[in-house]
């Protein structure tokens, strides 16, 4: 092989590389991207029963029913509310007034089954998408407190630090 | 007291650092002997510096230091000893300071132990570690200063997050820091090299081992992160394609990939601008590792919003250093001269698909990890990318990635013989065929078994072919072979072992992915559930105190065709500060198999939910991470590596350097 093939072959190997990488993101992205919906969107019709998305928002306070490892709970962002169910063990956090995210589908009852529930983020902190999702309902704003009932705080703590 | 001489030494460490990063470097360009020797006293009282400031801190966990912010924030008396020396990196701010420590380590053995390097590289590469200090000690003394005080000092302290007060997560970070500082040797080398304008196989010889170590502690840091993930079960097992852990995985890759190149730049010197390349991308993916992970900028965009200066320096600091050295990069890179092409089929031509695959694997997991942040910014949707498309755009890549590291190390540097190697790779073809057949004959055809199958038969290909050649190249059959065996470079037998480690791991996770089974149901004392031919018998539950929580603890007998085989006790334990419920999971491995029991909630008088899992070969996933862990030990301790061996192989260079020629 001359220098030149050569260095054609490697160009071309380095181009595949790239389509395939190219192709694999694309077709992947199509397929796998999960959309996140507020209660306030899917009470607007957003989203069709079969779709997989998230949803988030905070555990209203007194809707949380277990019966055994069955549990159904209601997440709202205090302007439209969606029943939500799960059959497993919930996460540590996972608590009425904290905000949650939970991956699933909603039937044809309008209730949302949730595959997987999740909480993993410390008390003080509460998950991206449920913060907009607050702002967004107009119920919360940036360093106000938060809405009654939420257990553990936004802001880290305010002790003053002496000097500074 | 200790605490502000541990402040103060942090500020002195930045002058040094500010010193360390400007004399040596104009000392390189002028050719002034007196100002590059700057470079290695500077480097070493740094290490002092910063080492006083680490100790302050430790000493004010230790003592439980209330009148400290980062003690009274992340520690409390009642704690265990570990647990409060761990809550100085439980945090960002004790975080940086590790940072910034590792870093100070690094630099100060390059500076004690590079004897022998050509000054102006030292000198060059020295300036650059001082730059990446200035910029982490700059960015704790601004906005993240973990040793200001509170006034009047609070009795007790917040407490360390419950979920972090595990062994696991204790050495983890030091580890996974180790990796991502480690990497910052390979950049500052690059970065040095661009400024000399010059790249060889000495180069390639004193970045190898760093390259080395970062990686064997990143693999390391990874594997525990994954292993703690998985027996406490609430992260989503032991791989999740979670952000954070997409952060610390990227840089792996690409520092695979850097690895597997530079191999190629000290033998062949070929590669050379993609070597420098990856050294700068792989440190720039550990820094963006870092800061996603301490920011949250990906899973809150609010880390940016409530501290302002905070986030405004990161993607200064990012930016610096991404944008300078790419800058840089593609000022120099064309003028360093490649060492020529090279034929496809040959260990470097290996090494190059290798390295393609690699990096094609690394770009789509970043860009899969940031592309819920690029759309929110585009269009305002918000969407989350979890692990069907990692797994879609992962799994394409990585087996022709496995395939071919069967076939790669038999192929010889320059020219190889595909049809030789392949010829003698048929032993290891035929194991992974009947591997296949023996697992699907074992546990049906189902789609599922299929995968799993296939994943194991990939593991023996891999494993076959990697003992097979170690076993041709020592010829284990012939007189001779135990001299033979320690003749051969450590860094045969570390790659050897290394392989070795990825095929197990690769049968760990392919049996965990199909063969898993799960079991949750409401028990009441006495009653049994069956799970993978184990009988669990629910036994009740009692109370426990335990030293800073109060458990309930379940106890399960867990009995194998009627025998008694393990009691396992697992616990809801509430932790007292900060007031936490954390499910403490137990888990009873067997080498092969694990079983995890969980307690849920209670149920009534005595009902509660438990959940069981039987989780097949991921003891496997830890022995394959030991395995590379060990192999890059192995490697580390060729004596080729040693700082002390290499010798720069000829003077003719873009800038004269009568000390290198005179080294020869």
């Amino acid at each position: 092989m001359t220098r030149k093939s050569r260095r054609l072959y490697f160009v071309l190997l380095g181009l595949l590389g790239l389509g395939a990488g190219t192709a694999l993101v694309l077709t992947a992205f199509q397929d796998n991207i999960v959309f996140f919906r507020s209660p306030t969107e899917i009470a607007e019709g957003k989203v069709q029963p079969t779709q997989r998305f998230r949803i988030g928002g905070l555990v209203e306070e007194g809707s949380v029913v277990k019966q055994g490892e069955n549990v159904s709970f209601a997440v709202t962002d205090m302007k439209h509310t969606v029943k939500v169910t799960y059959t497993g063990i919930l996460p540590d956090l996972f608590r009425e007034g904290q905000g949650i995210v939970a991956e699933g589908q909603i039937n044809t009852a309008g209730v949302f089954v949730a595959n997987e529930v999740l909480a993993k983020h410390d008390e003080n902190y509460m998950p991206r998408e449920v913060a907009d999702a607050l702002k967004k309902s107009g119920h919360w704003q940036e360093g106000e407190p938060l809405p009654k009932g939420i257990t553990g705080g936004i802001a880290p703590v305010s002790t003053a630090p002496a000097d500074q | 007291m200790f605490i502000e001489v541990g402040h103060f030494a942090l500020i002195l460490a930045l002058m040094v650092a500010l010193v360390q990063s400007i004399v040596p470097l104009v000392g390189a360009q002028r050719g002034s002997a007196a100002m590059m020797a700057v470079a290695k006293p500077a480097a070493l009282v740094q290490l002092g510096l910063i080492a006083t400031a680490f100790a302050a801190l430790l000493h004010a966990f230790i003592t439980s230091d209330f009148s400290v912010v980062g003690v009274y924030q992340n520690s409390h008396t009642t704690k265990p000893l570990i647990y409060k020396i761990s809550g100085l990196w439980g945090n960002h701010e004790g975080s940086l300071v590790l940072w910034v420590s590792i870093l100070a380590i690094f630099g100060a053995s390059v500076a004690a132990f590079g004897g022998n390097l050509p000054p102006a590289l030292k000198a060059r590469a020295l300036a650059v570690q001082g730059m990446i200090a200035v910029g982490f000690i700059a960015f704790i003394l601004f906005t993240s200063n973990p040793f200001l005080r509170v006034l009047p000092t609070p009795e007790d302290g917040m407490g360390l997050n419950p979920q972090l007060q595990d062994p696991g997560l204790a050495i983890h970070p030091p580890m996974l820091y180790i990796g991502y500082v480690g990497f910052s040797m390979a950049f500052s080398f690059a970065v040095a090299a661009l400024i000399e304008g010059r790249v060889d196989a000495a180069w390639a010889r004193w970045v190898r081992p760093w390259t080395l170590a970062a990686w064997t502690f990143l693999t390391m840091g990874i594997g525990l992160g994954s292993w703690w993930a998985y027996y406490t079960v609430g992260w989503g097992g032991y791989w999740f394609w979670d952000p954070v852990e997409n952060a610390s995985f990227i840089p792996w890759l690409t520092g695979t990939a850097l690895l597997h190149s530079a191999i190629v730049v000290e033998k062949r010197e070929a590669l050379k601008s993609w070597t420098i390349l990856l050294s700068i991308v792989t440190f720039s993916l550990s820094l963006l590792g870092t800061f996603l992970v301490r920011s949250g900028v990906l899973t809150s965009v609010h880390a940016f919003a409530s501290d302002p200066t905070r986030g405004v320096f990161i993607l200064a600091l990012l930016g610096l250093a991404i944008g300078g050295s790419f800058t840089l990069y593609a000022i120099r890179a064309p003028r360093m001269q490649g060492g020529g092409l090279f034929a496809p089929i040959s260990r470097e031509g290996g090494l190059l698909i290798n390295n393609l695959l690699l990096s094609t694997a690394a770009a789509t997991v970043l860009l899969g990890t940031l592309y819920p942040l690029i759309t929110e910014v585009l269009s305002a949707n918000k969407i989350s990318v979890g692990a069907p498309y990692f797994n879609s755009v992962f799994l394409p890549l990585f087996i022709p990635l496995i395939i071919l590291l069967g076939i790669g190390p038999r192929l010889a540097w320059k020219r190889g013989d595909l049809k030789g190697a392949l010829d003698r790779l048929k032993i290891a073809a035929g194991a992974a065929v009947a591997v296949f057949a023996v697992v699907l004959l074992i546990q049906g055809v189902r789609l599922a078994d299929l995968g799993g199958a296939a994943g194991i038969a990939m593991a023996a290909w891999l494993a076959t072919a990697t003992i097979s050649e170690w076993f041709e190249r020592v010829r284990l059959n012939r007189p001779g072979a135990w001299a033979r065996i320690g003749n051969l470079p450590r860094a045969a037998h570390g790659m050897t072992v290394a392989h070795l480690g990825m095929a197990v791991l690769i049968a760990g996770v392919s049996a965990s992915q199909a063969w898993k089974q799960e079991s949750i149901q409401t028990m009441t004392p006495g009653q049994s559930v069956n799970i993978a031919g184990y009988t669990m018998t629910f036994e009740g539950v009692k109370d426990v105190q335990g030293p800073n929580y109060f458990a309930a603890q379940a106890t399960f007998i867990a009995a194998k065709d009627g025998e008694t085989i393990a009691t396992m006790q697992p616990e809801l334990r509430m932790y007292d500060q900060p007031k936490q419920q954390i499910t403490f999971t137990n888990v009873r491995t067997t080498f092969t198999s694990d079983l995890i029991a969980i307690l849920g909630e209670p149920q009534g008088e005595t009902a509660w939910v438990t959940r069981f899992y039987y989780e097949p070969l991921v003891p496997f996933i830890w022995y394959g991470v030991l395995l590379m862990a060990v192999g890059g030990f192995v490697s580390l301790s060729d004596r080729r590596h040693r700082v002390g061996a290499p010798k720069r192989a000829t003077a003719a260079t873009a800038m004269p350097l009568p000390e290198a020629a005179a080294a020869e």
